[in-house]
């Protein structure tokens, strides 16, 4: 836009560095911190490097001494299933709501305001009363149950749908085409961008969902990573921060993986929508 | 009803149930598990509902407004109530003011490496708030990196998560940076949404970088600002995790914010305080985000 002073120009990167270091450093401290041995850790004032990277006994203590194999495969089971279960009925219902006209139609955009803006905290209780009349208590179906179709997804997948030309489906339509036939062979191929963007939201969310999962797993067999991590921090032993750094690295990876080669839709998510 | 409007009717109404058909799942697990629920909870929260009724819920007797009096009399509840009011007045204006600087630094400011800025900023909003929970209790142990840092310059830090006084910033400040970028993304999105030529009309005319600021970026911004502070408001008045996970809201009660004190009744068998507990919020909450509605829109 319009130059500023070079002084003032480096000065601005110097602070954008600065800030960047700063929200950058807990990652830091995560990554050093889990290689080190619990007397590094221990020692005041600590080194800031580990010893040794090559110091893994924490990693393998998550998975021999503690269950974080179960958690994790727990945690790899809840979010595939709630990804499958978000694109496709996120997906109908965002078609539904954009290209068909039906009666209710506002009522149902409704519900999905509603739904997206009811704070969660109102909700838990009766929500748990209704899990154990279903049987479900202590089980990954309670867990993923309540977000098998998220509010958020329907929203962008609405709003994305809206940019479909309605003459595409017309000309399909006067074709011949079924109604199904038209949503899964004309529609589905066009919203490959908005499919990716509700596929990675809902990975995000369910990945790091928290206070839900704590409540209705209520044994080992059932925790999700972030559940067993927040446990194990809680429990005896809550000071050994080597093993809980490990812990934090493990929910952390698959997240930065995904981020690093598909920014651009997580991104998208949020300025699409502005919901997290 | 002429052929040709039979023939227009029928696709139409095939195309609504099929948009029922559609819509269904979505609706499904709205009631069962939005609707259903919340209604649930205003309902029974003129009950004596407690732990037994998880198994048999139609049995409870209606006492009236008598727990909503109990919850709004208590002296813990009110307690957090004012918790979260301070997580709400210091880290709103504080993450969305980072946020702000920080957009318009990468809009307006720098030319290179905007991506890369961006992306650093936003790495803490997809971050696992248990793992960022164990990384703040590690790093602001006595002992921690944090100490081990303000010992090399000199100064003893003070014991963060055990100071009644220090434990509430080192929350907030777990809070505003996981929520920094979420702010930055949003304004980034509004800065690059007013053209370019409303500046450059403005410089001819010759306004001051400050004066093109408040007079227009601001103003401009607002559908923004609109947004960024009602999902903020939202998400600092439920805070949870970060008090559950780094202080479990001491010490002293001192991070103890209403979701974590529902939650603590829950948890205590209290069903009945919590539901009324959740509602109180759930009222605030409400009537919060249409008064800011209003506000800024007249603005």
């Amino acid at each position: 836009m319009n130059k500023l002073h070079p002084a003032i120009t480096a000065l601005l990167y110097g602070l954008l560095t600065l800030g960047a270091a700063i929200a950058l450093l807990p990652f830091a401290w995560v990554l050093f911190g889990a290689f080190k041995t619990q007397a590094e850790i221990m020692s005041a004032p600590g080194a800031w490097l580990p010893h040794s990277f090559a110091n893994v006994s924490n990693f393998v203590a998550l998975f021999a001494e503690r269950m974080f194999g179960r958690y994790m495969l727990n945690s790899l089971i809840v979010s595939a299933a709630t990804v499958i279960t978000n694109v496709l009925f996120a997906t109908m219902a965002g078609y539904a709501l954009a290209k068909l006209e039906f009666p209710g139609h506002k009522l149902v955009f409704g519900c999905v305001l509603a739904a997206m803006m009811v704070p969660y905290i109102a909700l838990f209780v009766p929500q748990f009363f209704i899990i154990v009349q279903m049987g479900l208590v202590n089980t990954l179906t309670a867990v993923v149950l309540p977000m098998a179709v998220m509010p958020i997804g329907v929203f962008i997948m609405r709003q994305f749908a809206d940019s479909v030309p309605d003459e595409l489906l017309e000309a399909a339509r006067l074709d011949g085409a079924g109604e199904f036939a038209i949503f899964f062979r004309i529609f589905l191929p066009l919203v490959g961008p908005a499919i990716a963007t509700v596929a990675i939201i809902t990975f995000l969310n369910s990945w790091n969902y928290f206070l839900w999962p704590l409540i209705v797993a209520q044994d080992q067999d059932t925790y999700t990573l972030p559940v067993g991590l927040a446990v194990a921090s809680q429990g005896a032993k809550s000071t050994d921060y080597g093993l809980l750094l490990a812990g934090a690295i493990v929910v952390l990876l698959p997240v930065l993986i995904l981020f690093l080669f598909l920014q651009k839709y997580f991104v998208q998510g949020i300025a699409g929508t502005g919901i997290k | 009803m002429s052929p040709i409007a039979s023939w227009m009717q029928k696709p139409s109404r095939l195309r609504a149930t099929t948009a029922w058909l559609f819509i269904a799942p979505f609706m499904a697990i709205f009631l069962v598990f939005t609707a259903v629920p919340a209604i649930l909870a205003l309902i029974y929260s003129f009950t004596d509902i407690g732990v037994a009724n998880i198994r048999r819920p139609l049995e409870v007797d209606f006492v009236g407004v008598q727990t909503f009096a109990r919850v709004l009399t208590n002296p813990g509840f009110l307690k957090s109530v004012w918790t979260t009011a301070l997580f709400v007045l210091i880290g709103v204006p504080l993450t969305m003011l980072i946020g702000l600087a920080l957009a318009i630094g990468l809009n307006n400011g720098i030319t290179k490496l905007r991506a890369a800025y961006r992306a650093a900023f936003y790495l803490p909003v997809i971050t696992n708030i248990v793992a960022a929970a164990v990384i703040w209790q590690y790093a602001f142990t006595l002992s921690g990196p944090v100490n081990s840092f303000l010992a090399s310059i000199g100064t003893a830090g003070p014991n963060w998560l055990g100071d009644p006084k220090m434990a509430m910033p080192t929350v907030i400040m777990l809070a505003v940076w996981r929520n920094v970028g979420t702010c930055m993304v949003l304004f980034l999105a509004g800065l690059q949404a007013i053209p370019l030529d409303v500046y450059e009309a403005a410089k001819i005319d010759g306004a001051s970088a400050w004066r093109r600021f408040t007079a227009m970026t601001l103003p401009l911004l607002k559908p923004a600002t609109l947004l960024v502070t009602v999902l903020m408001t939202v998400s600092f008045m439920n805070i949870f995790d970060e008090p559950y996970l780094l202080t479990k809201g001491g010490p002293l009660s001192s991070t103890k914010s209403v979701a974590l004190w529902v939650y603590e009744q829950f948890g205590q068998g209290n069903i009945a305080p919590a539901m009324a507990g959740s509602y109180v919020m759930l009222a605030i909450v409400v009537v919060l985000g249409v008064l800011q509605l209003r506000l800024l829109r007249a603005r």
